[in-house]
């Protein structure tokens, strides 16, 4: 680490006009009950420049952007804007300073037309200027290299689109720094590379970027000025003069050093922090019996759901079948309903054979169909009961929990301990509330619970969303694991294209709730999902 | 099991289940006692202002609830319908099924029994007509919840408004069973027939107080070791605290919802029927004692631990018995007693907020996108026999 700190920027000296940081802030720190979010972060934005602010999730990185957008307050630190010491109070503070930020989930009104959402606390009249706001969003939009129909609801567009209009909206008074929150989480391949192309067009403007990620190549990708989050803290900054200077690997390996430090040679296999996904898995030697097998099934929407149609797919003994798709598609449909937490409208789900339509969710269970929630406090979890109570709230009422009707203690217990020994959830004692563990332990819970008494076929719904590196990987691991020396099935939803690739034999693409088409995946895959992924037709 | 160095360190942090099924009974207990001090304080400076002496108000309750042989005889008397219902409400709140049409099941199940009672006690030796006539009861109130636990399970009917209708229709339909084919035709006064007091429940030897409160304790207890040790509790509890998790982890919710509403109407059938077989013996006409109403704040006040409801509903009843007496003693409405209650309930509002507000810890930032979800408002509640009153929030 010693060497990385000389790496930072200078102090930056005031009389350099053109290299003063269009925001910078110093020795911020923000402590939240129990963890210290930012500890003493010092970070300097320059116009023209895509600054990429990486760490893992817990790092700090949320916090700091939050600071930046005004919705926290920093308990110590100054912030600086065009070098003049800036309180920034509220969004709306952020806005007027010139930040905008576009947040990870979107924020438009759904049921408004793009002009509407524009307008919407723009003005400081009473009366809506729309001539004019047309005529700005026409212009910011051509700044981006993209067209928006300023007419349409803005729950028709597509997600790609939807955060172009995010953007447009983060840039509308002006702004000069633009702060995106892993701003490719919801897109598709080609999603990603037209909001590349926005931000250099955006850069070549003298615009500042704040981009917020946690996967590695995007920052290698488009990376003028980096910044490494571990712990709240800054762990190093690289600058332009580095960044560009030096070869792709060599500042791959700095980075997966500042971001893990020790941790980093243990890593090494991940293929996020290799910088590249190489995990296609096509022709693996397999069992040709069908373990899951759905029959032309379709399952009527609940409110403002695709719900899906006709829907076949087998899935063999020992294989790994990804569902890929951009979230809210049908996902959530299609496991409940395979789940038996939802009937079928039609169609018929068969497991080893024979048809499972009538049994209920506990009766699948039993039979060794397991569903891995990715509601995991929504649903997965009751969070005031304990952890035993959870690892084994799939068989209330079964042997040799429950005698007759009666609780067993001893017996409870003596498998969570098991369970948590065995999946290394990290808790206090089984005891404590479910509820006050971390999201991933909770993810821990909910395999343990789902992996043990004989698994046969395993529905995993976004198993890795929200989850550091390592338990990422060591959850990757565990489904592979299963499929390979035990042969149990694996359904794999998730909306991160690269874990699909990752760790998938093939991979089922859903859109507006039907199946698209069945990938394998081999070399080009990624690229054939992503068309899929948005319909079909190449955008 | 093979034990390793961890599963001995969490063993050996286990907290011992006995002691803190109490511990978690006292705190239910602890924190009903703070809102009705408040409250008893509030409702003195009320006295003072409208020129009373509050000692002697609060004095005259005591001695004509608790410290008057007549007097605990009248409120431990009272206590035993009481425990029932909440009972009945406990086992329906726990599971997120808001029963609030208690009133009707209570008092279609009194003119049922008050109803074919004379007949059916003459007509069986023994104790054995009571034993048929409380079965009835129970039969009653758990069949007139059928309505709204069919429509909540099948059709997702809001069951507050169901049931509420439903109690208007029972409390006619008992009036109408009262003053129709009940009616007794010795009196002018509309009533049913009076069961003569002989026959009535027996008396605890030596008072007046009849068996119906050892049987409400002996429910009280099995409600909360059915909540806590059993695997029907689990059900309702996890219904209760998060419906959504009930689905995910295979509860029949149809089938539960209905059992549940039906328990829960039972149980206040049967403090209707141990009410008027220990006190009454008949039932007038427009009789309504309205004890659903108040049950729900004092069920709540107890956290919905059966257990905490036992001193709880003991107070209660003595404030009610000796309210009357303090009330007339100083010159006061009737009501005024109703004012303290309303006090307490108030104070015990903001009680609940602000002990949510501690402990409701801001999550901490940069963390999964995901918060507690837990959709119902007794998801806050302390579900475990261990557990302190936290909710908890995801946070990493």
């Amino acid at each position: 680490m010693a060497d990385l700190s000389e790496l930072r920027d200078p102090p930056v000296s005031a009389e350099v006009e053109a290299d003063r940081p269009a925001v910078e802030v110093r020795g911020i720190t923000k402590a939240f009950p129990g963890v210290v979010a930012n500890n003493n972060i010092d970070l300097s934005v320059y116009g023209g420049e895509v600054h990429c602010v990486l760490g893992e999730n817990g790092a700090g990185k949320s916090t700091l952007m939050n600071i930046l957008s005004g919705m926290y307050q920093p308990d110590s630190g100054v912030i600086y804007i065009d070098g003049v010491e800036a309180d920034i109070e509220s969004p709306k503070d952020a806005l007027e300073m010139g930040i905008g930020t576009v947040y990870q989930h979107p924020t438009l009104i759904p049921t408004f037309s793009v002009l509407e959402n524009l307008l919407l606390g723009q003005g400081r009249g009473v009366a809506m200027d729309a001539k004019g706001a047309l005529a700005g969003l026409k212009r910011i939009a051509s700044d981006l290299g993209v067209e928006v129909d300023p007419h349409v609801q803005a729950g028709r567009l597509a997600l790609g689109q939807q955060q172009q209009v995010e953007i447009i909206k983060a840039l509308w008074g002006g702004s000069r720094v633009l702060i995106l929150d892993e701003p490719t989480s919801m897109l598709t391949p080609q999603g990603i590379t037209e909001l590349m192309k926005a931000l250099a067009q955006l850069k070549g403007r003298g615009l500042a970027v704040v981009f917020i990620t946690h996967k590695l190549h995007e920052v290698l990708d488009i990376g003028d000025r980096v910044t490494v989050l571990r712990h709240g803290r800054v762990a190093g900054t690289l600058g332009p003069d580095v960044v560009h200077a030096m070869a792709r690997e060599d500042l791959q390996k700095s980075i997966v050093d500042m971001m893990f430090g020790e941790e980093a040679a243990a890593l090494a296999g991940v293929a996020e922090v290799r910088g590249e996904v190489t995990g296609h898995r096509s022709n693996r030697a397999m069992s040709r019996e069908i373990a899951l097998e759905i029959v032309d099934i379709s399952v009527e929407p609940n409110r403002g759901e695709v719900g899906i149609h006709d829907i076949s797919l087998a899935v063999r003994r020992g294989e790994i079948m990804g569902v890929a798709g951009v979230d809210g598609n049908g996902q959530r449909e299609l496991a409940e309903a395979i789940a038996g937490q939802r009937s079928l409208h039609r169609g018929d789900i068969l497991l080893d054979g024979a048809t499972i339509k009538h049994s209920s969710v506990s009766g699948r269970q039993r039979m060794g169909l397991r569903y891995v929630t990715d509601d995991r406090l929504g649903e997965g979890t009751v969070s005031s009961l304990s952890v035993a109570k959870n690892l084994v709230l799939k068989r209330i009422g079964d042997g040799p929990f429950w005698n007759r009707g009666r609780v067993r203690d001893e017996a409870i217990n003596e498998c969570a301990v098991d369970l948590v020994h065995g999946f290394d959830i990290r808790t206090p004692t089984i005891d404590t509330h479910c509820g006050t563990l971390s999201g991933g332990n909770v993810q821990k819970l909910l395999l343990a619970r789902e992996l043990s008494f004989e698994p046969k076929v395993v529905i995993y719904n976004k198993p890795t969303h929200g989850l550091d590196v390592k338990t990422t990987y060591a959850v990757r691991d565990r489904i592979r694991q299963l499929a390979e020396d035990d042969q149990v099935s694996a359904l794999l939803i998730s909306t991160d294209l690269e874990e699909l690739l990752d760790v998938c034999d093939r991979i089922a693409v859903l859109f507006g709730g039907r199946l698209m088409g069945v990938v394998e995946n081999e070399i080009g895959a990624e690229w054939e999902v992503g068309r899929l992924m948005v319909g079909g037709d190449a955008r | 099991m093979t034990e390793s160095a961890l599963s001995h360190e969490i063993k050996a942090r286990d907290l011992s289940p006995g002691r803190d099924r109490w511990s978690g009974a006292l705190r239910s207990t602890a924190q009903g006692i703070g809102p009705i001090l408040l409250g008893l304080i509030a409702g003195g400076i009320l006295l003072i202002v409208i020129g009373r002496n509050p000692i002697t108000f609060y004095g005259h309750i005591l001695e004509r609830g608790l410290f008057s042989w007549g007097g605990l005889q009248d409120s431990l008397t009272r206590m035993a319908p009481l425990l029932f219902m909440a009972a009945g409400l406990i086992v329906a709140f726990r599971a997120n099924i808001w029963n609030i049409g208690g009133d009707g099941q209570f008092l279609l199940a009194a003119a049922i029994v008050s109803g074919f009672g004379p007949s059916i006690i003459g007509a069986y030796p023994g104790g054995l007509g009571l034993v048929i006539l409380c079965v009835m009861a129970a039969v009653t109130g758990g069949l007139w919840t059928v309505v709204p636990a069919v429509l909540k399970a099948f059709y997702g009917l809001n069951e507050v408004i169901t049931s509420l209708m439903m109690t208007f229709v029972g409390v006619n339909l008992a009036n109408l069973l009262i003053k129709g084919p009940f009616r007794s035709q010795s009196t002018n006064v509309p009533q049913t027939d009076i069961i003569p007091s002989e026959n009535l429940l027996p008396d605890i030897f030596g008072s007046r107080i009849h068996v119906g409160i050892i049987a409400a304790l002996v429910a009280v207890v099995i409600v909360h070791y059915v909540m806590t040790r059993t695997s029907f509790g689990l059900r309702l509890n996890v219904l209760g605290a998060n419906p959504r998790a009930a689905v995910h982890v295979g509860i029949d919710v149809r089938r539960l919802t209905i059992v549940a509403f039906m328990i829960s109407g039972a149980f206040i059938g049967l403090a209707a029927g141990i009410e008027i077989l220990g006190v009454w013996g008949y039932v007038r006409a427009d009789w309504n004692p309205n004890f659903g109403l108040t049950l729900f704040a004092l069920v709540f006040l107890a956290r919905l631990n059966a257990l905490a409801t036992i001193p709880l509903v003991g107070f209660y009843a003595v404030i009610s018995m000796g309210g009357h007496y303090a009330a007339r003693k100083a010159d006061l409405p009737d009501d005024f007693m109703l004012m303290v209650v309303g006090l307490i309930l108030l104070f015990m509002t903001l009680t609940e907020y602000f002990v949510a507000r501690r402990a409701r810890r801001p999550a901490a930032p940069d963390t999964s996108p995901t918060v507690a979800h837990d959709a119902s408002p007794i998801a806050a509640l302390d579900l475990s026999p261990t557990g302190s009153l936290e909710t908890g929030g995801g946070h990493e």
